[in-house]
Parts: C-alpha cells; sequence; structure tokens
C-alpha cells in the first residue's frame, strides 16, 4: 500500500516534470477520403496530398521547439461514411484543440459548427469557396487556401497587365465550375477586362482515360472553340478537370489559355523557387519523393501558423494561441517574399497569388499599379467593405 | 627648414603608399556566376571572376592568401588565389552553403547550410571539416563576437538566434526574433548583437550577455508599404555610433543612430539591396543591388551615394580586402 503510494506519487512527480519540460500542441487533420483524379497522368494526387504539407510543417515546428520546450503532433483522420460533426467531437475528446481540414464546404461547416461548443478551431487548408468567407463564415474557422476570387482576380490582373482583354469563357458543366466562372467574370469586371462570348461544356460522364482518347480530343476541341468572336485569351473554368486540360494547342483560333489550363493561377506550384521557397521544395522532396503541390503548401502554413504563435507566446494553451492569431501582431512567413497576414473580418490569410505554367513561374500577383489603401494584397478577392461575413 | 623638406617627403611618401595599396572589393553575382573585382580607389571594375553555380557568402581569409565563395548549387566552396585569381580548391562545406563567418584567429570558418539544418566548422589549412552544429531550420545569418568565443546563427523559419560555444560546440542560448532573420552583426566592442528580420522587417538589438532584445529597430518610409520594408544585410562601424542596415525591396539604407537606436537617414541605392561592406579605412560603404545589377558607393562621412558601378547579374555579396 504505501510502496504503491510512494511508486503513484513518484511517477506524478516524473509527469509533472515532463509536462513542465514539453509542452504539446495536438493538432488534427480531417479529409474526406472521396478519391482525387485527373485529365493528366502527372497532376494525379498522391494520396497523402495535403497530410505531408502539414507532416513537413509539424517536423520544422518541432525544430523550432526543441529549443522553446514545446511539441506539435499530428493526427490524421480520413472520413469515409463517418459524420464530420462526429468526427470532430473525437478529436476534441482526444485533446485536440486545432484541426486542420481538407474537405468540400458543407463538411467543414457541420465540422465547424459541432466543434465551436468544444472550442475547437479549424484551419481550412482545401476549400477554395467564397461562401465559407462570406455569408457562411464562421468565427472558428480560419482560412489557408485562397479563394476562387483571390485565384481569379490575380489572373485577371495580369492579364488585364498584358493587355488581353478580350476572354473567351468557357466553362464546366458542374457546380464548382460555375462557381469559378462566377469569381472569372466578377474579376473581368473589377479589372477592365471583357468576357466577349461563354460556352459550356457538358461533362457527359466516361472516364478521362482510354487508349486512343487523343484523336477524338484533336477534333472535339477545336469544334468546341469554332466561330467565336475576336478574342485574346480562351478562360476555362473546369475545377472538375474533366476538359480544360484539352485546350491549350487545340483551339480553333490560335490563342493562348488560362484558368484551369495554360496559365494557371494558384498557392503553389513544383516549380516555385524564389524567396527561399527553394529550401522548403527541397525538404518536400527528400521527405516524400514527390514534389509540393497547392493542398500541401496551404497545409503546412496552417501549421506552421499555430507553430509559429506558439513560439510567439511561448504557450501551448489553446486560447492563447487562437488570440494572437486573431490579434493585430501575427504574421506568418511563407516564402512569398512577404509577410502573411489574416484578414480580421473574415480570418483568410492574405497572400500572394502564382500565375504558372506548369513548368516555371510566369508571374505573381498583385500585378504593379493595382492600388490599395492598406494593403496590395487585399485587391485579392473580397475586401472589407464588400464582405457579408459578420464573425460572433 | 630640414626639418620641414622631411616632412614633406614623408607625407609625399606616405600620399604615394596609400596610392600604391588600393583596396579590393569582391562581390559575389548570384546569377552570372561570376565575382567582380572593384578597384576601390579607381570605383571600377577592373576584373571578373568566373566560379561556380550560384555564388553568395564571400570572404577574404585573414591570411590575404584565398579569396572564399560559397557555390550553393555546387555544394562546394571555392578557393581562389588572390593573386592569380585562379581557383586552387574548395573547401568541404556541407550542402548547399549560403553564408559563413571566419573565426578571429583566421583558422576556422563556419557555414550555415540552410538545406540541413546545421553549422558546418571548417579548418581553413587543412581543409577539413571538424565538425557540426544542429541548429534551427534554415540557418543563414553568422555573426562571431570579436574574441571569438561566441558563434551567433540565425535560422529563417525557425526565427531565432542560436548562440553557439565555439569551444564547446554546443547552443548555450536561443533568443526568438522576428520573421526570417537574415543576418547578424556584432558590435565590433562585443557589446551588442544586431540581427535583422527580413519579412518581421525588424532588427532586434541583443545583449549578448544577457541573451536578451534590448531593442527593436522598426522603419518607416513615406509612400512605402511596410511589407516592401524588408532588412537584410547590416554593417556598424568601427566606432559603434552608427550602423547601415539594407532594406532589400525598398531599395535603401537605412542609417541608424547606435545610441539612440534612431533611424536619422534612408539613402536611395539600387533595386533590391542585398549585403553591406566597408571599405577597411571606414571611408566608403559599398551596398549590393541584386535587381539593378549594380553596387552603390556610399560616402560614410557625408551620408551621400557617390557612385553606382554595374557588376554582374545578381549581385549577392560583397567584401572588401586590404592589399
Amino acid at each position: 500500500m504505501i510502496r504503491s503510494v510512494i511508486v503513484s506519487g513518484l511517477l506524478a512527480c516524473f509527469s509533472t516534470a515532463l509536462a513542465a519540460q514539453t509542452a504539446e500542441i495536438k493538432i488534427g487533420y480531417l479529409r474526406s477520403a472521396e478519391p482525387k483524379t485527373a485529365l493528366s497522368l502527372v497532376e494525379v494526387p498522391a494520396q497523402n496530398d495535403g497530410v505531408a504539407g502539414a507532416q513537413l510543417a509539424i517536423e520544422d515546428n518541432n525544430t523550432t521547439g526543441q529549443f522553446l520546450k514545446q511539441r506539435s503532433s499530428l493526427e490524421e483522420v480520413k472520413l469515409t461514411e463517418d459524420d464530420p460533426a462526429a468526427a470532430t467531437l473525437a478529436l476534441a475528446d482526444r485533446g485536440i484543440a486545432f484541426v486542420i481540414a481538407d474537405l468540400p464546404p458543407d463538411a467543414l461547416l457541420k465540422a465547424a459548427d459541432a466543434g465551436l461548443s468544444r472550442d475547437v478551431v479549424f484551419l481550412n487548408a482545401g476549400a477554395t469557396d467564397d461562401r465559407l468567407r462570406e455569408e457562411d463564415c464562421r468565427a472558428n474557422v480560419i482560412h489557408t487556401a485562397p479563394t476562387r476570387s483571390m485565384l481569379a482576380d490575380g489572373l485577371a490582373q495580369y492579364l488585364v497587365w498584358k493587355k488581353w482583354r478580350r476572354w473567351l469563357l468557357v466553362v464546366g458543366s458542374h457546380a464548382e465550375d460555375k462557381r469559378y466562372a462566377d469569381a472569372l467574370r466578377r474579376a473581368a469586371g473589377r479589372f477592365g477586362a471583357r468576357i466577349v462570348e461563354e460556352r459550356t461544356f457538358e461533362d457527359t460522364g466516361g472516364g478521362r482515360r482510354t487508349d486512343s482518347g487523343v484523336v477524338q480530343i484533336q477534333q472535339q476541341m477545336p469544334v468546341l472553340t469554332q466561330q467565336a468572336p475576336a478574342y485574346d485569351i480562351l478562360v476555362a473554368a473546369d475545377e472538375s478537370d474533366v476538359f480544360a486540360g484539352y485546350l491549350p494547342y487545340r483551339t480553333w483560333d490560335p490563342r493562348p489559355v488560362a484558368g484551369s489550363a495554360g496559365l494557371v493561377p494558384t498557392s503553389w506550384d513544383a516549380s516555385f523557387d524564389q524567396w527561399g521557397a527553394l529550401q522548403l521544395q527541397n525538404r518536400f522532396v527528400r521527405q516524400f519523393s514527390r514534389r509540393m503541390t497547392a493542398r500541401d503548401t496551404q497545409a503546412w502554413t496552417a501549421v506552421r501558423i499555430l507553430g509559429e504563435s506558439a513560439a510567439r507566446t511561448r504557450s501551448a494553451d489553446p486560447k492563447t494561441i487562437f488570440d494572437f492569431i486573431k490579434g493585430p501582431d501575427f504574421n506568418v512567413a511563407a516564402f512569398k517574399g512577404q509577410r502573411l497576414t489574416l484578414r480580421d473580418w473574415n480570418l483568410q490569410l492574405r497572400q500572394p497569388i502564382l500565375l504558372t505554367d506548369a513548368r516555371t513561374i510566369v508571374s505573381v500577383s498583385p500585378q504593379e499599379g493595382f492600388l490599395h489603401q492598406v494593403s496590395a494584397l487585399d485587391t485579392l478577392g473580397y475586401d472589407r467593405p464588400e464582405s457579408k461575413c459578420k464573425l460572433k | 627648414m630640414w626639418r620641414c623638406s622631411w616632412l614633406l617627403i614623408a607625407a609625399l611618401a606616405a600620399i604615394a603608399s596609400t596610392h600604391a595599396a588600393a583596396d579590393t572589393a569582391y562581390v559575389s553575382n548570384e546569377k552570372s556566376n561570376t565575382i567582380s573585382v572593384i578597384d576601390t580607389d579607381k570605383l571600377q571594375v577592373v576584373r571578373t571572376i568566373k566560379v561556380g553555380q550560384r555564388p553568395r557568402g564571400i570572404l577574404v581569409t585573414k591570411d590575404k592568401k584565398y579569396i572564399l565563395v560559397c557555390v550553393g548549387d555546387d555544394d562546394t566552396i571555392q578557393m581562389i588565389d588572390t593573386n592569380t585569381y585562379k581557383i586552387v580548391g574548395t573547401l568541404p562545406s556541407g550542402p548547399d552553403p549560403e553564408l559563413f563567418v571566419d573565426h578571429p584567429n583566421g583558422k576556422l570558418l563556419y557555414v550555415a547550410n540552410e538545406d540541413s539544418n546545421m553549422v558546418t566548422i571548417i579548418d581553413i589549412e587543412k581543409r577539413t571539416r571538424l565538425g557540426e552544429v544542429q541548429v534551427g531550420v534554415e540557418p543563414e545569418g553568422m555573426g562571431i563576437s570579436p574574441d571569438g568565443k561566441i558563434l551567433a546563427t540565425t535560422s529563417e523559419t525557425t526565427n531565432m538566434v542560436h548562440f553557439i560555444d565555439t569551444v564547446t560546440r554546443a547552443i548555450i542560448a536561443n533568443v526568438l526574433v522576428d520573421a526570417r532573420p537574415r543576418y547578424a552583426e556584432f558590435k565590433k566592442d562585443g557589446s551588442e548583437l544586431w540581427v535583422s528580420a527580413e519579412i518581421g522587417g525588424t532588427v532586434s538589438v541583443i545583449d549578448p550577455a544577457r541573451y536578451d532584445v534590448i531593442k527593436k529597430i522598426t522603419f518607416e518610409i513615406p509612400g512605402l508599404r511596410s511589407e516592401a520594408i524588408q532588412p537584410v544585410g547590416i554593417r556598424i562601424t568601427t566606432d559603434g555610433k552608427t550602423a547601415f542596415i539594407a532594406l532589400g525591396p525598398a531599395n535603401r539604407i537605412a542609417v541608424v543612430d547606435a545610441a539612440s537606436y534612431k533611424v536619422q537617414k534612408y539613402l536611395l541605392v539600387g533595386h533590391r539591396v542585398w549585403q553591406l561592406a566597408f571599405t577597411p579605412n571606414g571611408k566608403y560603404l559599398f551596398t549590393t543591388n541584386g535587381l539593378s545589377n549594380d553596387v552603390s558607393v556610399i560616402d560614410v562621412a557625408s551620408l551621400r551615394v557617390v557612385k553606382t558601378i554595374q557588376v554582374g547579374e545578381q549581385p549577392w555579396g560583397v567584401f572588401i580586402a586590404e592589399p
């Protein structure tokens, strides 16, 4: 009896000592398990797309954390049939206060609302839907993924700078294609481009790959784009990745392509090496034997936001960390040539948008000359005066 | 009368000797893979040396025998003979060396390996690696105390300065600074360490005895967004009174009173100003302007930019040596 009291007392001493030594920041990673595919074989996402970025950031956090006696950990949960709300509560039960989310918008909202009562904070590293930052914004969701409007504005600024103002807009038939088209139309209106005509590409289903697919595509794409009014560039809205990849070099008129193929606006690209990004790219390739994607970067940035804020506050307390992130002193370095901050009205991370042709970075927006009274980065996407978000 | 003429002769001799003994500035050009050699009296490029890929950090050894240059994409440091300007050897730097500093004794070299989170220690004479110290993510800035006892290394993603005991090669303290610390410079009397944070936009002044940030210097330039002000290179005058800080894409050098820590003046130089070096007599400060492919020469006494010298593509580092 006495001995067991002494032993348990000693154990208690040890565990307090350990706790005093290293504070742990537990981070969850919630993702949908639906398989993603792509038109191009080289663009089919890896199984660990996104989560690999989070894992690398955990290592970066812990390299820093060893000097501060802080430690981050990551627990990945793949949603299959499960309810995102139940999965969130289960993570909360395991002491997880921050969850990186790579979920479709409705699933993210369910998870966020379930997490509210347990003070779970989400970092959206996947969904680009503007409504998650506007009418459906949540006070416990930070967004590291750019919005469709930020991506579209980044592209539009460059096309207008290039004086390619007449666009032929070709839109896919799925809901997310139409939402991207909405963002592109808005961008054209904001920056002085003109959509000369819109066409729709109907997805009639079927597989993306056949052994002789190229024969038909070579004939279909010119037909889709023939007899268009005079235009400078074809802009494609095809988030579902059904047809846009087939447009370059196959249009009726010899015109460049942008949007979902050709010149693509994104938060990251495997070819991006400026502002020290080369080091992050090298670390990533060494660890995962593949190139880093936009989703990986968005997850990396989300985990680094937590690590950076824990280091700045010298605290692993979730409320202290979240308050710091929302406060005026927060910024994070993410290899974009300037510090990134949060829009305090909807918790969206401000960020430059890269424009890539998949082999090089063609440009980085905001373009010079697009001015703003607060931050040039706020020329990208919905700005404070237009925002429909009311954080509670 | 006799005395006067002796004085005159001595004075003439002194002028002649300073004239013959022009100092030399070596500028590493990151993109063109060359070093521009500048005569600091004539203020013109007198020679261009071809080196390995992506030359950045550069210095001349204390014995003046070699120019050492980090050629990051070749994963090595090249040794160039200062008489013949020929590449005569390499040092085992470890992967992707970017910046380095030599010990005041001239024998040891400390190299930041950005890709592998470590500092490599090299014996310059034997050309061998003596060891390494694990530090934070992406080490870059390297400063050494004038007595050679303390090495200060900045980690760009960890946002810290690591103080390393050069005898035990152990980290003795870590100080958190603002985002992306790039450069660390001790005052000549060792009383302060100045560290620039490129993305944070600040310079932290650290007391190296207490490992405390005693002052954080910020910069404001009318008409420029704060995000465009990105401090990188730092140089402090030998008397410790004035600091010069390169502000990157703000295209300016901040002149800071090192006693009050107040910015006295901003000097407009070339695009994306990166690193700095004084001429040994303290008369001029050279700045590398990465995006305008030139070097600005600042007259330290009058605080004026007196000359712009075209060099290779994307000049990065600069070191000025006596003959």
